[in-house]
């Protein structure tokens, strides 16, 4: 078997008697898309933060790319290739949907030190953000203030800026949440695709879209993982079914 | 929009000349005096508006910065004319009262000085920022003070004012050419830096500290960069403004200074190219018109600045020219 692109191995998180993350292994291989789900409140997002590199954890490690990144922050784990998308979209509101990927691309050149060059006369940087905004099915709305932008379209945004970091893996956070349904259904035939750039650590409460797209299966519940496997592992796992699915399966 | 704030942007930039020529064709220096004052002001606060405009950092302390420059222009100028060296041990380092020479000392020893500033305010945001900027600027200006080589509390007065190759320094109208040459170049630096790749991360930086981290960019080296510069700028108009008046002081580093030059970016214009141009052409003809009437100008000044907080965020430029739009 291929080495995973992110390892994650005995994590452990508290706030005070709290424990969000509770000995949390997970790996992320080439290729895959590995959602976890879990009910509101097991941990899914502190997990994330995490990973991203946004909270430190207690114990544990965290190998991404072969290389141990606990000690590294945000925007170095950013340039490794962690491509994030947020849970609430997190973007530059005054900027339009097209400046806030050319900003992702330009961060991805590894040049914001350049003080004298306009952007919008830098054609790489242009055609590249344009291009990524194509993929997402957002060029038509390049102009528009992302502030101005509906709650989908900035999802789609936040992939668009995740793309543009031409990352070593995604980190998905409820991409589909504010979705119509027309609308997750596009994304999930786009996500479908994306797993060939790059795996996917995807977290979703859409069970159709995670049903249809999840090579594996992670459970978070209170903090731990209570199971992994297969689709079919999952649906027919009774711990899960108790804990999180309940009639939904 | 954008056609319009450019045709202001000119109509401003052509405003002060003309009028300081036009003084100066009447023969009334003090007028163009004032025009040299509004174009200084306004260099000092093209810096501020770098860091606080650009990247939202409210610093309360950039009167440090414009009073590293005064004192450079006023340490130069005092050892130049009683022709004592700057540095007499272990080297031996004559001063000079060349311009351009005072303007590189000051940019560079506030540039180090924002560096060392930075690195530790720029780790807090918000009301901290403000105070430990703020706590920075008081300790140099308790330091100045307490320095008796270089006037203590009673400052430093430069005899003849700092000279330039080629040019009559002492003619007001040559100082404003240069002060106002000055400021263009500033002007234009600062908008090649805001349309350049460092300025697009620098604003979002402001927008979205969070995103431009998870995209790989490190907000603080961003941050830090654009203090530096913006302190550096100021700390050349510091040296300018000692030259004008003949007179570097703890004044000039007071925090009062810091105030004013925050107020007037927010009257022309946060962010704006020429904010800082139409801000200081404001505050200089109230505390000119006002002053003359009354002792307490700045009371009306602070009633302005209410009303331009209150109803119209953009100031004198957003006032004329419309909301700001981001390509």
């Amino acid at each position: 078997m291929a080495e995973p692109v992110l390892s994650i191995r005995n994590l452990c998180k508290s706030f005070g008697a709290l424990k969000a993350t509770d000995d949390v292994s997970l790996d992320l291989r080439p290729g895959e898309i590995h959602a976890l789900i879990g009910p509101n409140g097991a941990g899914k997002s502190t997990l994330i933060h995490q990973i991203a590199g946004t909270l430190k954890h207690n114990s544990g490690s965290i190998h991404f790319m072969g290389r141990d990144v606990s000690a590294l922050g945000v925007s170095p784990r950013a340039q490794m290739g962690l491509g994030r998308t947020f849970q609430i979209s997190s973007l530059a509101p005054e900027f339009s949907a097209l400046r806030n990927v050319m900003l992702a691309v330009q961060a991805n050149q590894g040049s914001s030190f350049r003080f004298w060059k306009p952007v919008m006369a830098d054609a790489s940087l242009k055609d590249t953000a344009r291009d990524m905004l194509h993929r997402v099915g957002l060029l038509e709305r390049a102009d528009i203030a992302s502030a101005a932008l509906s709650h989908g379209e900035r999802r789609q945004l936040e992939i668009a800026m995740a793309l543009a970091l031409g990352p070593k893996a995604f980190l998905l956070d409820e991409p589909m949440a504010g979705m119509g349904p027309e609308g997750s259904k596009r994304l999930t035939a786009f996500l479908d695709t994306l797993r060939h750039e790059a795996p996917i650590l995807l977290i979703e409460h859409d069970m159709d879209a995670v049903f249809a797209l999840a090579d594996r299966i992670s459970v978070l519940v209170y903090g731990r993982i209570i199971a992994t496997g297969s689709v079919d592992d999952i649906r027919r796992n009774p711990l899960v079914r108790e804990a999180y699915l309940g009639e939904s399966v | 929009m954008a056609d319009r704030e450019r045709l202001v942007n000119i109509a401003l930039a052509l405003i002060v000349p003309a009028c300081a020529l036009a003084a100066y064709g009447m023969g009334e220096p003090f007028y163009v005096t004032l025009a040299t004052r509004i174009a200084i002001l306004a260099l000092a606060a093209v810096g501020l508006n770098l860091a606080l405009g650009l990247g939202g950092l409210v610093s309360f302390g950039h009167a440090a910065f414009f009073g590293i420059g005064g004192y450079a222009a006023g340490i130069f100028a005092t050892h130049a004319f009683n022709q004592t060296p700057l540095l007499a041990s272990p080297v031996v380092i004559m001063a000079t009262s060349q311009m351009p020479v005072i303007w590189l000392v000051s940019a560079v020893v506030a540039g180090l000085a924002a560096l060392l500033i930075g690195l530790i305010s720029l780790r807090t945001s918000g009301v901290y920022f403000i105070m430990i900027t703020l706590a920075f600027a008081q300790m140099i200006y308790y330091f100045a003070i307490s320095w008796p080589a270089y006037g203590g509390e009673d400052g430093l007065s430069i005899t003849m004012r700092n000279s330039f190759p080629g040019v009559n320094t002492l003619n007001p109208l040559s100082f404003f050419l240069i002060a106002y040459g000055l400021l263009l170049l500033a002007l234009f630096a600062f908008s090649r830096l805001r349309d350049s790749r460092f300025g697009a991360a620098l604003q979002a930086t402001r927008q979205n500290e969070v995103r431009v981290a998870s995209i790989g960019i490190r907000p603080l080296r961003i941050r830090l960069v654009a203090f530096i510069i913006s302190g550096m700028i100021t700390a050349v108009a510091g040296a300018l403004f000692a030259d004008l008046n003949r007179f570097a002081g703890p004044s000039m580093l007071s925090w009062s200074m810091s105030g004013e030059l925050i107020v007037l970016i927010i009257l022309g214009g946060t962010g704006r190219l020429f904010g800082p141009v139409a801000g200081a052409i404001l505050f200089v003809l109230f505390e000119f018109a006002l002053g003359g009437l009354t002792e307490h100008w700045q009371l009306f000044l602070g009633l302005i600045l209410l009303a331009v907080v209150l109803f119209g965020r953009g100031g004198l430029i957003g006032l004329l020219a419309g909301k700001v739009r981001h390509g």
